[in-house]
């Protein structure tokens, strides 16, 4: 029997949108007495179902709007969908938005507790790998300046030192290996390959065709929220090139 | 049934993993509250101690004299006046709390009532620090020995209003993030709520002082307010240790009890049926 790291059962995900955005009581009673609330639905994911087996690198592709980022914070769960339901197995690391939860007026080390515990990791946790994390973000010098003073390439840094301290069990990436200048991008690449060598799931959104292929052994593509075509990473690649030229 | 102690036990295990973080808000709401500050927590202690005095000098005369209940004009307003702010402070924050975190909630998987519960906790530490302006001022009161405040073991009993207005604050806390996140606009009228509660509670003033007859529909009006019921507990503990049994009402200490819970669970229950669609206004 094959064991899967993702399930995604028949997600359906719609979202209402206010023609004219209505975030006030007042506004809002206006409306409804003069039936003037006008919503636009729209489905984001439409009846979406794969399986990811453990230990696979998956390759999520689609143009703009096609509900990729939906996908993944649907399985990350930040999400919750319409209809339907997703089913992780271990824990997930989502690497959607490096560095979400740091605040400006704290020092970096404040910073990688915050986040850390954002994350869920325990303090405990966080007090053995804080060296590995300092090191890593190559931030020895400034790791007790308050993070407003940092560059955005040193918060990124910082950021993704963070999310990965902890080996996961599904890797969900959104095209973040360009972090910091090219050395530090190569070693976070290269930290990202290992980790898919130690048999992480991945779940991996992208464009490029050519990165899917050197990452992945499967893909999927999206097109207006619904799975279009799903298999080995090859034919899939060749059928999004196709897709993009006959675009 | 078993159904339901998995839930329950899937609910705990959540509560573990994240408490670390809850711990980390709490202690970064203070921190920074206190940072960059030249007088740091003095401040503190001047806003209750500097609005003790000028309350004090302008309403003395009016309220303060020849009432049993008011042993101490000074310290009288000083609880009144914990409490109110201790209330007001931590609701208006957890108002704001769900949407002044939408950037990590947009992107990270957090229980969310994570970010009311933090802020609730943050002012209760703030608020009993400052607490111990409450406690100078008494032992200022009684060295000086001008209206003295006799002290007895009942002083305890001041805990137990404080943990039923906690209560009551992380439900409304819950409850106004929750509409927060729809409507805007309750921030201000929340604030305009705020400040009608100051004056329909008797925080400067004794009900007694007002000329309603008891039993008037005025009077019992103003005891429906749960804060009044918290606030004449508190001060049954504190100004009157001594004769305790004649100032504590068992009355308020159901009916307010009461109100704490239930607007708890009505709060908790509104904030879990719609924290899936948070993400989606904010």
């Amino acid at each position: 029997m094959k064991e899967y790291a993702i399930e995604v059962n028949h997600v359906s995900m719609l979202f209402r949108l206010n023609r004219e955005r209505v975030d006030s009581a007042k506004e809002y009673f206006i409306r409804l007495v003069t039936r003037k609330l006008h919503y636009t639905e729209f489905w984001a994911l439409k009846d979406v179902s794969f399986k990811v087996e453990k230990g696979d690198r998956v390759g999520v592709m689609g143009f703009n709007g096609a509900g990729k980022s939906t996908l993944l914070k649907t399985i990350a769960g930040v999400l919750k969908p319409t209809m339907g339901s997703c089913k992780v197995v271990g824990t997930v690391a989502p690497m959607l938005e490096l560095g979400a939860g740091f605040d400006p007026n704290y020092s970096g080390k404040e910073n990688i507790y915050l986040y850390g515990t954002t994350m869920g990791f325990s303090r405990k946790f966080i007090d053995e790998k804080y060296d590995e994390i300092v090191a890593f973000s190559e931030l020895e010098e400034f790791i007790n300046a308050p993070l407003k003073s940092y560059s955005s390439g040193m918060k990124s840094r910082l950021g993704f030192a963070i999310a990965t301290a902890v080996k996961p069990d599904v890797l969900i990436l959104d095209e973040v290996l360009s972090v910091g200048d090219a050395a530090f991008k190569e070693k976070s690449e290269q930290r990202i390959l290992d980790m898919m060598d130690d048999g992480v799931t991945v779940l991996f959104v992208s464009h490029s065709t050519d990165r899917v292929k050197k990452l992945c052994n499967k893909a999927i593509i999206l097109t207006k929220g619904q799975v279009v075509a799903q298999g080995e990473v090859n034919q899939i690649c060749d059928m999004y090139t196709e897709m993009v030229t006959s675009k | 049934m078993s159904l339901k102690v998995k839930a329950v036990g899937a609910y705990t295990d959540k509560f573990m993993k994240y408490r670390h973080l809850l711990r980390e808000l709490v202690i970064k709401k203070i921190k920074l509250q206190y940072r960059n500050s030249v007088l740091g927590v003095f401040w503190t202690f001047l806003q209750p101690l500097l609005t003790m005095i000028v309350l004090t000098v302008v309403f003395s005369n009016l309220f303060g004299r020849d009432s049993a209940e008011v042993v101490n004009y000074p310290v009288y307003l000083l609880t009144g006046r914990l409490l109110y702010e201790f209330f007001t402070q931590s609701t208006k924050k957890a108002m704001k709390s769900i949407r002044g975190s939408a950037s990590i909630i947009k992107k990270v998987y957090v229980p969310k009532y994570i970010y009311p519960l933090s802020v609730v906790l943050s002012t209760f530490v703030t608020f009993l620090i400052s607490l111990s302006v409450l406690v100078l001022v008494i032992v200022f009161f009684n060295l000086t020995g001008k209206d003295p405040i006799p002290m007895s073991p009942y002083v305890a009993f001041a805990a137990v209003p404080i943990i039923i207005l906690f209560v009551m604050c992380l439900g409304i806390g819950m409850l106004l993030a929750t509409l927060d996140v729809f409507f805007k606009d309750i921030e201000n009228l929340y604030d305009v709520f705020c400040m009608l509660l100051f004056y329909v509670t008797p925080i400067v003033y004794t009900i007694d002082k007002l000329g309603f007859s008891e039993g008037s529909w005025q009077a019992m009006i103003l005891r429906l307010n749960p804060l009044c019921g918290i606030i004449d507990m508190f001060r049954a503990a504190v100004l009157h240790s001594t004769e305790f049994a004649a100032y504590f009402d068992p009355f308020s200490l159901v009916y307010s009890g009461v109100f704490a819970v239930a607007v708890l669970l009505v709060g908790t229950a509104l904030f879990y049926k719609l924290q899936d669609k948070f993400i989606l206004h904010i």
